[in-house]
């Protein structure tokens, strides 16, 4: 079947059909994106005060893929130029050049910056229970500078300490092997120490956090009785004025290590989805944006190849590829557009 | 044409007939291959621009809260407009296209909108606010 109108404008609406198809495709997406970034405001306007996090998220990292993405949509609309001129090593360059900038954005995306935030931990303070932790918290400080109160430790996950009496040994001895962890006896009574580092495979911290709620395993008799974190430089040292505004460079957890009892938590989770609102709408709207990325990649992948629907059409007529670069580049800046407000949302405020 | 800046609208090129050879076509494309990288420049500097911003605080300058949100959108809204308005060709684009947006526009702003609506509670009056105790009926 020939699709009409896919060089030529039509005439009524001045327009190629591809083009207008876009323009409509793009206005869906605008609501859909829309409902999510309502759902940010909702969520953030509804958040108690503590309760939202700030500067959570790596500045640097994200500053470069943002610089990463506006390059690539400068690329594409040269690779479009380049068609329209009839040069087509030069569109094949600027186009592969676009493909790569859009493989890296995602590389960076899930090779780095979510499994690092998999790999950290927090845990959210009870309110009756705040005064106790005040070491890592410095609560009365923030008051005195009428600053939001910090209800969450977080850090990377040390330990977590078991509480299986020796009648439920069998249990526990099989809710380590279904986590493949091991464990040390503890120095106290009837207690026993999972240790992590070397002992244990790596992702173990998301894993233990996933036990429903913080006080019961999976496993009845097994009980969680307290998480031993390694501090983030926020809860090391909570009244230092340099940690009441987020930090440009990324600070690693500190050395200091601090128990916090699960008796005296609120929710506790690796930095996923379950973790907060702010994370929640954090993965659905960069995962959702991600998946926009590779599409994108995936549609150019194609309109870049040797194949009838990509560089070979060039040969056929050039007017046609020029128009589906243009159609896919339309598609591209608005994920570009997108990423211009997520980028500040959540990295930044 | 009304608009130099509407090629995608040109009529079909002949590869046979033009090639490497369309001078018109040559002129104005390589005029845009600077306002592109031009944008682009500025696109990153307004990227830098607005994380330095975010490292000022404003409510402590201005006074009140949220002004570090409001100065971060307006940044936001002029970089999103310069990728419209030249990288999407919106800048001389079809009168169909625009209105496509003016109603993408009306229906987003609605859908915002009715998400605030909210803290208003303006049918029953019956919403229990924390944050806007002010707003609270019940007392």
């Amino acid at each position: 079947m020939q699709i009409p109108y896919e060089v030529q404008a039509r005439p009524d609406t001045g327009l190629y059909n591809a083009k207008l198809g876009i323009w409509l495709f793009l206005a869906s997406e605008v609501m859909l994106f829309g409902g999510l970034f309502s759902a940010y405001i909702f969520l953030r306007m509804g958040a108690d005060p503590g309760y939202w996090p700030h500067g959570l998220l790596n500045v640097p990292v994200g500053t470069f893929n943002t610089a990463v993405l506006i390059a690539s949509s400068v690329t594409v609309v040269l690779s479009w130029a380049s068609l329209k001129m009839r040069k087509l090593q030069q569109y094949k360059l600027w186009m592969g050049i676009t493909i790569a900038c859009g493989v890296v954005f995602l590389g960076v995306k899930l090779l780095y910056e979510w499994p690092q935030k998999f790999h950290h931990f927090g845990a959210f303070i009870k309110p009756a229970a705040l005064e106790k932790y005040e070491p890592y918290l410095g609560n009365q400080h923030l008051k005195e500078k009428k600053l939001a109160p910090r209800v969450e430790i977080s850090g990377h996950l040390h330990e977590v300490i078991i509480d299986a009496s020796k009648a439920d040994k069998a249990k526990f001895d099989a809710f380590l092997k279904e986590h493949h962890l091991t464990a040390e006896p503890d120095h106290h009574d009837h207690a026993l120490t999972l240790v992590k580092g070397k002992h244990l495979t790596p992702g173990v911290a998301e894993k233990l956090p996933m036990i429903p709620s913080a006080t019961d395993a999976r496993v009845s008799g097994v009980k969680i009785v307290a998480f031993e974190v390694g501090l983030d430089p926020a809860n090391a040292d909570p009244t230092n004025p340099e940690n009441e505004r987020p930090h440009f460079k990324f600070k690693p957890p500190t050395e200091t290590l601090a128990r916090v009892e699960a008796a005296d938590i609120e929710s506790a989770s690796a930095f996923a989805p379950k973790h907060s609102p702010y994370f929640a709408v954090y993965f659905t709207i960069t995962g959702l944006h991600g998946l926009h990325v590779l599409a994108g990649v995936i549609v150019m992948l194609y309109l870049w190849l040797p194949i009838k629907g990509g560089t070979l059409l060039y040969k056929k007529n050039p007017e046609h590829l020029a128009n589906r670069v243009e159609t896919v580049g339309l598609f591209w800046h608005f994920v570009d557009l997108v990423w211009i407000f997520v980028f500040p949302i959540f990295y930044l405020l | 044409m009304s608009d130099s800046h509407a090629p995608s609208t040109e009529t079909s090129h002949a590869p046979a007939a033009h090639g490497e050879h369309d001078d018109h076509g040559h002129a104005a494309h390589d005029m845009h291959l600077g306002l592109y990288l031009g944008i682009g420049a500025t696109l990153l500097v307004f990227t830098l621009i607005t994380v330095a911003l975010a490292y000022v605080d404003f409510d402590k300058m201005l006074g009140g809260h949220g002004w570090n949100i409001i100065v971060a959108m307006i940044v936001a809204t002029f970089k999103v407009c310069l990728v419209g308005a030249i990288f999407m060709h919106l800048k001389g684009e079809k009168k169909t296209i625009w209105r496509f947006l003016y109603f993408t526009v009306f229906f987003v702003a609605g859908l915002f909108l009715l998400t605030l609506l909210h803290y208003a509670d303006p049918i029953y009056g019956t919403g229990y606010n924390h944050h806007w105790p002010a707003a609270d009926v019940s007392k």
